[in-house]
């Protein structure tokens, strides 16, 4: 059996991961779902703003801040990470701004030289750091998933006793270790940033909408766009940096992208898209998490894969203007078109 | 000030004029566009604004609702400022200006205009609804309501800019080149929608760029070019020689303005 691809056996890419692999699988999906949903909540509006590469910049320009965060703390504390990370995206954004408001170099330029060079400026802390400074180059750049589940640590003892009453998650064992419910705090955090993201969106959605769809009239209408663009621009860094240690810097832009860019092609109503958002994060790591399994390859790469697998089946069958449509549309034309006498 | 009437509405005389302009200049990276302009437009009145490519139209509404900022220079609105008028204040910007491929559909357009009422965080109730499809409906696009707007012709897209400036409910509008691009049929529902506003007591002032038809449209003309070069009502505004300041010596221009008062002295 020397084939490119592994052999396909159903049990072991289906049922397995949901039966002896169940603890692992479930943080790895919960993972990939909530990082999906954040990122691709808030790339709904990046794309509809044309302002997606800024999501490219901050997830470089994370690497700055976390390698400074490490240098000053002397410490890989997830915390002190996430801080810098956090102020790098800020100031990442403000820099773009302020190089593209305040001198004739034109946004795109301005986002690919500030997040080129705080990208290097990591690198070069990091390699003249390098024994140091234990960051693994490949983690960073695509993210280590499915170390997520490794990390599950037990939960306050008051929740464990709410949670030991209810029917589901008694039983369930995978959450669970002794009297301690156990989640990784990863993931944890992750679910508290795609609420929050999904509660701003709801609370401030028609700010949000009028300031995205027209500048101009929001401004008339006494809503202040420049707040809701750094706004909008927080949560971005926000999201990144939360989703970064389990998708890396690269994926994490497919992440920002895919859900969005599928969903709008399929509609053409901003909630309908904000639905379909979800349910194209929630696809994409399942089949991610049974295409890692059966490549045995890397669980991120294979979500993102299987977003961008979505994409396509999105592009080949919407009822718009899909490839199948189109082409469907053409050839009744044809057949319909009376010939000229 | 001109009221129209004078006994019976004795606030009318003390209040103040929608719009008042003082010295305003603004300029881009050092280069000015406005130069000191000075106007106070009456209440109720149809104001066309006037003037070659690059002088300043769109930049002196923009700079009159606060969204440019200015070099120098006030302006007031009904007496106040912009920032605490902005619900009087109704603006239809260029139709390039926004992306009509945004997934929203003609009914949430125009009831984006009722933001200004909702108050921030709190959703459209059922009122803002009933108000964006009666302006939906005054400005003829019942059938396209719950379209998306990408499937608008160019005219239709104008009108759905137009009934979104209904639904603010303003008082003071604001519009740039609302004729622009579009077709005979909307050319002319807009000039019925311009009229009942104006019949309803509101002030609009208009960016256009059409010579002839500035002169039947508008009340008053403002002649801009960087500098207010003349302002007042249309008849004694619509001069040759006002006309070719303005325009400057651009020949096409200028046969186009001697065509054009050839055909109002007649």
């Amino acid at each position: 059996m020397n084939t490119l691809l592994p052999a396909f056996d159903f049990q072991q890419v289906f049922i397995e991961p949901w039966t002896a692999n169940a603890a692992s699988s479930v943080w790895i999906v919960a993972m990939g779902f909530f990082v999906a949903t954040a990122c691709g909540l808030v790339g709904n509006y990046l794309i509809l703003r044309r302002m997606v590469l800024v999501g490219d910049a901050i997830s470089h320009s994370v690497l700055a801040g976390i390698a400074v965060a490490f240098l000053l703390s002397r410490s890989r504390s997830s915390g002190a990470m996430f801080v810098g990370a956090l102020v790098a995206g800020v100031i990442t954004t403000l820099l773009i701004e302020a190089i593209h408001k305040r001198t004739r170099v034109k946004q795109d330029s301005a986002i690919g030289i500030t997040f080129t060079t705080l990208f290097a400026f990591g690198v070069v802390l990091i390699s003249l750091y390098g024994g140091k400074v234990d960051l693994d180059q490949e983690c960073v750049l695509y993210g280590e998933i499915s170390n997520v589940p490794v990390m599950a640590a037990p939960l306050p003892a008051a929740l464990s006793r709410v949670a030991a009453q209810v029917p589901v998650l008694k039983d369930a064992g995978i959450f669970w270790r002794g009297a301690d419910l156990v989640a990784p705090p990863d993931v944890l955090r992750m679910a508290g940033v795609t609420l929050l993201v999904a509660l701003l969106i709801g609370v401030f959605y028609k700010e949000l909408l009028a300031s995205s769809f027209d500048p101009g009239l929001a401004f008339s209408l006494g809503i202040n766009a420049t707040v809701m663009h750094h706004a909008l621009m927080a949560a971005l860094s926000v999201v990144v940096v939360s989703a970064f240690e389990a998708v890396g810097a690269i994926l994490v832009i497919a992440m920002l992208i895919l859900p969005g860019a599928t969903s709008q092609l399929l509609s053409q109503r901003l909630p309908v898209i904000l639905g379909l958002t979800v349910l194209h994060a929630a696809l994409s790591a399942v089949l991610g998490l049974h295409l890692g399994t059966w490549l045995n390859c890397s669980i991120a790469g294979a979500m993102v894969v299987a977003g961008g697998g979505l994409f396509g089946l999105a592009w080949m069958f919407n009822t718009r203007d899909g490839i199948i449509c189109r082409w469907a549309r053409r050839s009744q034309q044809r057949s319909e078109a009376v010939p000229p006498a | 000030m001109i009221t129209p009437h004078s006994a019976p509405l004795p606030q009318t005389q003390s209040q103040p004029p929608p719009l008042e302009i003082h010295d305003l200049t603004v300029a881009y990276h050092q280069r000015p566009v406005l130069w000191g302009v000075d106007l106070v437009v009456p209440a109720g009145q149809l104001v066309g604004i006037v003037g070659p490519n690059g002088a300043g139209k769109s930049t002196l509404i923009k700079a009159a609702m606060g969204l440019l900022p200015a070099a120098s220079g006030w302006v007031k609105v009904f007496g106040g400022s912009v920032s605490e008028n902005l619900r009087r204040i109704g603006y239809v910007p260029q139709r390039e200006s926004v992306d009509w491929d945004f997934p929203v559909s003609v009914h949430d357009v125009v009831l984006m205009g009722r933001y200004g009422h909702v108050g921030l965080m709190r959703r459209p109730t059922a009122h803002d609804h009933d108000v964006a499809r009666r302006c939906i409906e005054e400005v003829g696009l019942v059938a396209f309501a719950n379209r998306q707007i990408s499937d608008l012709s160019g005219g239709q897209q104008q009108r759905v800019f137009l009934a979104r400036a209904l639904a603010q409910e303003s008082d003071l509008y604001f519009m740039d080149e609302p004729f622009a691009g579009v077709d005979a049929a909307t050319e002319s529902a807009i000039i019925a929608l311009l009229q009942a506003l104006k019949a309803r007591g509101k002030t609009i002032l208009v960016v256009h760029h059409d010579l002839p038809t500035a002169r039947e449209y508008f009340d008053m003309l403002l002649l801009l070019n960087m500098r207010v070069v003349a302002f007042g009502p249309t008849e004694q505004v619509f001069k040759y020689d006002l006309l070719q300041q303005t325009y400057g010596g651009r020949l096409t221009i200028l046969s186009e303005m001697a065509e054009a008062v050839r055909q109002q002295s007649q």
